[in-house]
């Protein structure tokens, strides 16, 4: 039974994986420098290992926000985020599966009149706010680093072509990780409190733990969306947003997963703690936020040269509208399910 | 994966080589051409302009092959995919230039034209500013290559020698039609070869406009 519940997280992270692809390796694939299924074979490999090594902190905070702690409230937040992330995908935005679970849980928590933390949607919200500035700033200080150091070291066309090409190849494989370090709490972390999986050990002392678990299935279910279903995806971010030199492609690729990185590593988390320096909280946070922050930094160091409004104005628009179609889509999953036979 | 890059290590390398020797010949084709001129107005279609002219001909067969090796290159390994529709279009334009010093040669060779002592030292003057347009402009290619913050400094000296040579061209032009002496069909075939060695200026100049876009495009 609990199989069944999950196949909507599994759905979530199938649509989910085309809208990772398309942050990770929007940019770089509409500069042409990768082929899309080096690309994807990277972005599946990596997502599965950042989220099965590095997913804990952010998939407890999602856990902690609504405590969903039956298998069909998380089921029915799940399959609400899935359906309306395909929706927005299916008009070709791309939009944030964080924003979409979030959404779903609090139409979930409207629906059956369970609190939500709200300490935590504030801390939510206010990384939301604060990664796009956060990716912006990363972009134009590696932008101004990069042009800075080929200035005085230049480095011949062919050669830098070689070594961007490379760069993009290491920092999507980075940023690829980072994201399934960070979003996969999106994808499975409504489950967490009810899931049934046991620790296993495997070779007598290796322990492959309940929760890494069901991090590998939920990484599995992105991987397959990386393959399926994401060129429309690519298009949208690599060609029509704003055109990109290489060179920028590679910034803002790095300057995602830095973002990333920040509101998903427990190292730095505990790091900063123990030195009584403020934390970052580890907190699921946008991908698509952060790829179109650094776009909008890259825009900004060429005094918005090339930037296209229009289609910048349609993606900030589905920032609004995922979550509210998400939390319609709970609370009308949940009206149908309560007149529906239980299971 | 990582074969492939190597692969593509030992290519760039390659491409490189390639694109420098290139730019060595359309250096090399200038030096000769001037050279060729400087012997014609002297001595007529002699021996030693005849093996100048050769030497031109192999340069310029030697060209054309490097540049569709590269054309070929480039496409086979997707390198440089975003500047290599510019790259190619560069490098046609720089080929056009050793084919038009090609083709002015033949013109001396084949239409045996006679120039007067007079008029000698101004259509040396004219080469030596098309010339300097040429090498002006090889600098700035090869700059956009290796070392683009340092495309400026070469391609407004290629606008500089384009206008000296328009501006030598004019008055060589002047000196001829002035002639009484001269027959008309004479005058004509003299202000023809002017024009044609203007043309190598003129197409120096397009070609550094272009390639001052390609560096926006591309390191802007």
């Amino acid at each position: 039974m609990f199989l069944f519940y999950l196949s909507s997280g599994l759905f979530l992270g199938w649509v989910s994986g085309a809208n990772y692809m398309g942050n990770v390796f929007g940019t770089a694939l509409g500069t042409r420098m990768l082929s899309f299924t080096s690309a994807a074979i990277i972005c599946a490999v990596f997502i599965v290992l950042g989220a099965v090594y590095s997913g804990g902190g952010t998939a407890a905070t999602i856990a902690g926000l609504g405590s969903v702690a039956t298998m069909s409230g998380a089921f029915v937040v799940a399959l609400a985020a899935a359906l309306a992330i395909f929706v927005m995908v299916k008009l070709g935005l791309p939009v944030s599966s964080t924003q979409a679970v979030l959404g779903g849980i609090i139409g979930w928590a409207l629906f059956v009149g369970s609190e939500v933390d709200f300490s935590i949607l504030l801390q939510i919200l206010a990384s939301w706010v604060a990664s796009p500035f956060l990716a912006a700033l990363f972009a134009i200080i590696l932008m101004s680093l990069v042009k800075t150091y080929l200035k005085y070291f230049p480095i011949p066309l062919l050669y830098q072509d070689l070594y961007i090409r490379i760069a993009l190849v290491l920092t999507g494989a980075f940023g690829a990780y980072t994201l399934g370090a960070n979003n996969i709490g999106n994808i499975v972390g409504v489950f967490l409190t009810s899931s049934p999986f046991k620790d296993v050990t495997l070779f007598k002392d290796v322990v492959f733990s309940a929760e890494r678990q069901l991090f590998l299935i939920g990484g599995l279910a992105i991987a397959l969306g990386v393959f399926t279903y994401s060129k429309r995806l690519i298009n949208m971010i690599g060609k029509k947003v704003f055109l990109l030199t290489p060179m920028a492609a590679w910034v803002v690729v790095m300057s995602h997963s830095l973002v990333m990185l920040l509101f998903a590593s427990q190292s730095l988390h505990e790091f900063l703690s123990e030195h009584d320096l403020p934390t970052i909280p580890l907190v699921p946070i946008s991908s698509s936020e952060a790829v179109i922050g650094a776009v909008v930094g890259i825009a900004i160091l060429k005094k918005g040269r090339g930037l296209r409004p229009k289609y910048l104005g349609r993606i900030a628009m589905g920032w609004v509208i995922c979550p509210a179609l998400a939390l319609v889509f709970a609370f009308v999953l949940m009206l149908l399910k309560a007149f529906l036979p239980p299971l | 994966m990582f074969g492939g890059k190597i692969v593509l290590f030992q290519k760039t390398k390659e491409l490189n080589a390639k694109i420098t020797e290139f730019l060595n010949n359309i250096s090399e084709s200038a030096i000769v051409f001037a050279k060729a001129v400087d012997d014609y107005l002297l001595n007529g279609d002699s021996d030693e302009f005849a093996s100048l002219l050769n030497n031109m001909a192999s340069l310029e067969a030697r060209n054309d092959q490097l540049r569709r090796n590269i054309e070929t290159e480039l496409y086979e390994h997707t390198l440089i995919p975003e500047s290599r529709a510019d790259v190619l279009e560069l490098l046609e334009g720089m080929d056009k230039v050793v084919n038009m010093f090609e083709a002015q040669l033949y013109q001396f060779s084949i239409e045996k034209a006679e120039i007067a002592e007079s008029l000698s030292p101004l259509y040396l003057e004219l080469v030596e500013s098309t010339v300097s347009a040429v090498e002006a402009l090889v600098r700035s290619v090869r700059a956009f290559f290796i070392n683009p913050s340092e495309i400026n400094d070469h391609i407004h000296k290629v606008m500089f020698f384009e206008k000296q040579g328009d501006m030598v061209g004019t008055k060589l032009k002047r000196m001829i039609f002035d002639d009484k002496k001269m027959e008309l069909s004479h005058k004509i075939q003299l202000r023809m070869l002017c024009d044609d060695i203007d043309a190598i200026a003129d197409l120096s100049e397009d070609i550094a406009d272009q390639l001052s876009i390609y560096a926006i495009k591309r390191y802007l």
